[in-house]
């Protein structure tokens, strides 16, 4: 591991300044779960550590709206298991359990949840090509391992996927991503954070290095009490997804009234199913209408050499979990 | 002259106030294995995925190898050696020997911390333990040698 300086940052605005005036060279540390190792494979290599845990934003608070602002610095697995999660946002205490182990969703943060980088192999191994770690060098996966990777959105530089199982739960709930940056405080759609990696895979988010995620917020979302993630992975647990999907449907009268659906793990950014749930609105919540909305969502994919079963996988799951949820 | 690549740490480790100057890159498994000679959280795969350098961080299990032993300054750490109280093992070693849930021993360590840290996180939630639950929440410590069995058991009678 390089040689870094360290400071635990007290002040929001003074952390967010220190890295500003680093010139890329400090960067933000959470729980260190992605970027620990990140660094310690050569992939990350700062010169300085701001670490924003201590920050004041770790608190669960319930919005004047009847939301959730989540702070930043509150850790996956206290998320997790919020009463008010479990009881209006089920889909997202799932995902939140899908992803990692005990152990690492005590450590890793929401924010840093958000900005953890993609498990491609090739980005993790200093020795091989890749345009995200070292933009212009190529990208191997293209034609080599790329069992895992995306199937939709992807680029000619860049077939990564997202790693995160709890974004995909927040793009379909639509949260909203609240920054404290250079520029001052803002605030993004979730599904508007991450790009599609396009010419400049490099790029994950469309952060700035000195933006600071301080909260999260859910809209409130009555038709989220009936929503469930689910994630096909090789093994039961402790893997990344090969593909997920989070879904919040309501039924009127055997029709989809409303419907919030997203994928993971076929994509370089968690994937809001828009047009499946443009499709399935006011349709009969059947299966055959489900997979013609699943079709629609997905016809634009392009899947690789070795990922086309992604593609039938996506199809099948969506068709599960919708059919699932209809049933009860 | 202040070294910006070292700092000056105060931990709490087994109840003991352990007052450190540590290297910005050394992370809180190099400290207790490398400076403090507790040596039962051990080095397995060193990038987060294998459990066997489990501890507890502030009463929560935690991944010692990807935990930077300077954000850590203040906290109370809880490894292996401090589970016994005296000739009085913990009710989880004292399980694992009955139920023989360890061939090499090499994930033991880790594998009794996590169990912990667990049953706590169950219990905080009124969760119930069945055999499958104990296996998904455990799934972040790996047996080398397939002990798996007889670790769930183990835990199992515990959670009882």
């Amino acid at each position: 591991m390089k040689p870094f300086a360290y400071e635990r940052a007290d002040e929001t605005a003074r952390a967010v300044s220190t890295v500003a005036g680093s010139h890329g060279h400090a960067t933000f540390l959470g729980g260190g779960t992605n970027l620990v190792d990140l660094m310690k494979l050569g992939v990350a290599t700062p010169e300085r550590l701001v670490d924003v845990t201590r920050l004041p934003h770790a608190e669960i608070t319930e919005t004047k709206y009847g939301g959730l602002l989540i702070g930043a610095a509150v850790r996956n697995s206290d998320l997790a298991v919020h009463p008010l999660v479990r009881e209006r946002y089920p889909v997202l205490s799932e995902a939140i359990l899908a992803g990692a182990s005990g152990q690492i969703r005590n450590m890793a943060t929401i924010g840093g949840n958000l900005l953890q980088r993609t498990r491609c192999p090739y980005f993790q191994d200093v020795s091989k090509a890749c345009n995200k770690r070292a933009p212009g060098s190529g990208c191997p996966a293209r034609h080599g391992e790329h069992r895992e990777l995306a199937i939709i959105g992807h680029s000619e530089h860049c077939v990564a996927t997202h790693p995160s199982d709890m974004a995909v739960a927040l793009a379909a709930l639509g949260a909203e991503v609240h920054v404290h940056g250079g520029q001052g405080l803002w605030s993004i759609p979730l599904t508007d954070l991450h790009r599609l990696p396009g010419e400049m895979p490099q790029r994950d988010t469309i952060l700035a290095p000195e933006d600071l995620i301080t909260h999260v917020e859910l809209p409130p979302l009555p038709l989220a009490r009936n929503s469930r993630y689910r994630k096909v992975r090789d093994r039961a647990s402790f893997a990344f997804a090969l593909v997920s999907l989070a879904a919040a449907v309501e039924v009127d009268g055997g029709n989809v009234a409303d419907c919030r659906i997203a994928f993971g793990g076929i994509a370089h950014k968690p994937w809001r199913a828009r047009k499946a749930e443009e499709t399935l609105r006011g349709r009969p919540a059947t299966p055959d209408a489900f997979g013609a909305a699943a079709d629609a969502e997905l016809a634009d994919a392009r899947p690789l050499r070795d990922n086309g079963f992604k593609l039938l996988l996506a199809r099948n799951l969506f068709v599960r979990v919708l059919t699932d949820l209809v049933d009860g | 002259m202040v070294d910006p690549q070292r700092a000056a740490i105060t931990l709490a480790i087994n109840g003991a106030e352990q007052h450190l100057e540590v290297d910005t890159r050394a992370t809180l498994l190099d400290v207790l294995r490398e400076r403090l000679d507790l040596i039962g959280a051990k080095k397995g795969c060193d990038h987060g995925q294998c459990g066997s350098c489990t501890v507890l961080i502030d009463g929560r299990r935690a991944k010692s190898c990807l935990a930077l032993a300077v954000a850590l300054d203040g906290s109370s750490i809880t490894t292996v050696e401090g589970l016994a109280d005296g000739d009085e093992l913990h009710p989880l070693q004292a399980a694992f020997i009955d139920h023989d849930a360890f061939q090499c021993g090499y994930c033991t360590p880790g594998q009794i911390c996590s169990a912990i840290g667990m049953l706590e996180e169950a219990r905080a939630e009124g969760a119930e333990l069945t055999p499958e639950a104990i296996r998904e929440r455990m799934s972040g410590n790996i047996c080398r040698c397939g002990a798996y069995p007889n670790i769930v058991a183990a835990i199992a009678e515990v959670a009882e």
